[in-house]
């Protein structure tokens, strides 16, 4: 299933290439895409792991910029 | 501004107000007072630290999480070598610029994250919901289809429905870009997003708000982002070789001619120059930035667009496909000329003679005479009609046998009529006398959109090579057309697989690399907006499978977009280029000259920072294009 985050006050290129490339690479998600200007993160996933994806993605996003937070959609 | 933003900013001042008293301090400590020298250090390590540490602390992040071209660290090391050969001014001057890079940075895309959201945004918070005698203000996703909503003048539409009572004129150039207003009355439909103008109106809601076509249209814009251009793709595929191509380069630098000339700081110092110039930030942001600008300025202007992929192929079209009706004629049946053969026989009088005759009939040309006598047809006047299906009436009108109908049927009646050229329909009328006596004609025809013509011709100029109409109508009739819009190609009387037949093969014409659009109107072209490069549907505005099937979206029902929209995508894909040229050649320069001794690190700092901020300001003026007017 598909599934929306919001990261707010993401503001920096690199930073949201870390996040996507890291994010993807996480297992259950099959295809993760971040774009910067809409701060939209849509991940790709089974539906069973979305909760525990969440919490990775939230600990991933804290590692990368601290600033940032991660809203569910 | 964000909380970040504003902790960041004031750091940054902070840092740059010791950084010039370091330069103070430093100038005094070279007259002579060698205290003061000490106390610069002093002053450029804090300046340095104050911006730095939070960089030093991600670049150790990203170190132990095994990532060695990241810019943070590159910066820490390009900074810290620096300070390792007594450069303290560069060290931290490195460091402060780059932090205030950084923020304008993270400032400028804030900031047109917020004029493009601000320009999209068409959704009111509040809609005003009657229950009862009350009226109770209610967040738009919570109101139910079947709820009826108040909107006075002046609010804005916030969920699609049928006008229950009053009538009103909406503002809808949030969705179409069309600036006359839209006369609504009682049980017409009107969509979410426009603006009411002058007065009050209850609107019985149809749709919930999350299928309401702000929310559909907002979506679309916002994902559009996730259909990525060739150049977007390429600009990430060229940043992961960049750096670290950059960061072995200055490897080099520092090591072989060190060991040659024997003079190490000198080669260290251009080395940590390459350091600084080793970020592609610059067009890592830029370009998906101008692409989401192109985008948000044409979706002002009424356009949609579902990806910057499309928004790039649009600038190499050679060919444009166009359907007829609905695209380039209204697709609504008008009387267009009356020609009375009598002298005592005035305009009126025929047209009332006809209309009568049609009195009972449903076709589009009966409904296009009543509309045009627009009186009532009072019965008394009407003994009888007769209608012979394929020919015409015989009806008796004010006690005198009268005949209505085509060519045929005037033949059949042994009446010899006119022939007028034009690729409506001819209506003619005659009466029984002491002979059959001809009468006149009048003309009913599908009308050409008055921006039909212009863009025709201004699409010729722009450099489309081909422009092909496609339409199930007679030969005959599609030739005038074509003629009248100076088209020299077309196809008439098609099927709509016949269509798909056409696009594939003019597909298989077009130079290689050329692209081919379709306009269409989109309701019965589906397969054909699928099968071509660029499928653009128009009049979108509440219709859902327009929207769907096409990969652009002009929501009013003027063809002149396509040319806004060619332009868009022009404009779009110079800015990105321009980017990529003065980017790269910037960074190239600067490395260039700094690998020769000539460029200072100061120069390197612009090349990183001062390009990434430039380019970002060339993005947004994608966002601002002028709309073609016929």
């Amino acid at each position: 299933m598909k599934k929306t985050y919001i990261l707010e006050d993401l503001d920096c290129a690199h930073c949201a290439a870390i996040i996507e490339e890291k994010v993807g690479k996480l297992e259950g998600v099959s295809q993760a895409r971040l774009t910067l200007l809409t701060q939209k993160l849509v991940i790709e996933a089974e539906e069973e792991k979305i909760s525990l994806l969440t919490e990775e993605i939230k600990k991933i996003v804290k590692k990368v910029e601290p600033d940032v937070e991660v809203i569910e959609k | 501004m964000t909380k970040k933003l504003k902790r960041q900013g004031k750091k940054i001042i902070i840092s740059l107000f010791l950084f010039l008293l370091a330069l103070f301090l430093k100038g005094l400590g070279e007259k002579s007072y060698s205290l003061f020298e000490l106390f610069a250090i002093i002053c450029f390590l804090l300046s340095y630290l104050i911006v730095g540490t939070e960089v030093i602390k991600k670049a150790v992040r990203t170190i132990t999480a095994g990532q060695i071209f990241d810019e943070n660290f590159l910066m820490v090391i390009a900074t810290l070598g620096a300070f390792f050969i007594s450069e303290y001014p560069e060290a931290a001057a490195v460091m402060l610029f780059y932090q205030i890079g950084e923020w304008f940075q993270s400032y400028a895309i804030n900031n047109s994250r917020k004029s493009i959201k601000e320009m999209m945004d068409l959704c009111p918070n509040e809609a005003r919901v009657l229950r009862g005698d009350r009226e109770e203000m209610a967040d738009p996703g919570e109101v139910e289809p079947g709820d009826t909503i108040l909107v006075k003048a002046g609010e804005r539409i916030p969920l699609d429905g049928i006008i229950q009572k009053g009538s009103c004129s909406l503002d809808t150039s949030a969705l179409t870009g069309e600036s006359i207003p839209k006369e609504v009355k009682e049980g017409e439909e009107v969509c979410s997003g426009c603006i009411n103008l002058n007065s009050a109106v209850e609107i019985k809601v149809t749709k919930e708000f999350t299928d309401s076509t702000v929310m559909k249209i907002m979506e679309l814009v916002e994902n559009a982002s996730v259909n990525k251009a060739v150049s977007e793709k390429f600009i990430t595929r060229f940043a992961r070789y960049y750096t670290p191509i950059i960061v072995i380069l200055a490897l080099l630098l520092a090591i072989i001619p060190s060991i040659i000339t024997g003079t190490p700081l000198v080669w260290i110092y251009r080395a940590l120059s390459f350091l600084v110039i080793s970020c592609p930030c610059a067009l890592v942001i830029s370009i998906p930035l101008s692409f989401f600008g192109g985008i948000g300025g044409a979706s002002k202007r009424g356009i949609l667009i579902k990806g910057s992929n499309y928004l790039e192929l649009l600038a190499s079209a050679e060919a444009v496909v166009m359907d007829k009706t609905g695209t380039l004629t209204k697709g609504s049946f008008q009387v267009v000329d009356i020609v009375s053969m009598k002298p005592e026989m005035d305009k009126e009088q025929l047209l009332a003679m006809a209309a009568y005759g049609e009195y009972a009939s449903n076709h589009p040309i009966a409904k296009a005479l009543h509309e045009a006598y627009g009186k009532e047809i009072q019965k008394e006047n009407l003994e009888y009609a007769k209608e012979i299906p394929g020919y015409g009436v015989e009806a008796l009108y004010q006690h005198q046998k009268i005949y209505v109908g085509n060519e045929k049927w005037m033949e059949t009646l042994g009446i010899s009529c006119q022939q007028p050229e034009t690729w409506g329909s001819v209506c003619h009328i005659a009466r029984e006398g002491e002979k059959r006596e001809y009468l006149g004609y009048i003309i009913i025809a599908d009308q050409l959109k008055e921006d039909a013509r212009d863009t025709i011709r201004v699409l010729k100029d722009m450099g489309i090579k081909r422009i092909v109409m496609l339409t199930g109508d007679g030969k005959n009739a599609a030739g005038q057309i074509a003629k009248e819009l100076r088209i020299q190609e077309y196809y008439s009387e098609l099927l709509p697989y016949h269509k798909v037949e056409i696009m594939e093969k003019i597909l298989q014409e077009v130079q290689p690399g050329k692209k081919v659009i379709f306009v269409g109107d989109g309701i019965n072209d589906a397969p054909v907006l699928a099968r071509a490069d660029i499928g653009i549907a128009m009049g979108g505005l509440g219709a859902d499978v327009s929207i769907e099937a096409a990969d652009l979206v002009i929501m009013n029902d003027q063809p002149s977009k396509i040319i806004t929209a060619i332009r868009i995508s022009h404009k779009t894909l110079f800015i990105v280029k321009e980017n990529i040229v003065m980017a790269l050649g910037i960074k190239m320069l600067v490395l260039l000259l700094a690998a020769l001794g000539i460029a200072t690190m100061w120069a390197a700092v612009f090349a990183d920072v001062g390009v990434a901020f430039l380019a970002i300001l060339n993005a947004m003026r994608a966002m601002r294009i002028k709309e073609y007017v016929s």
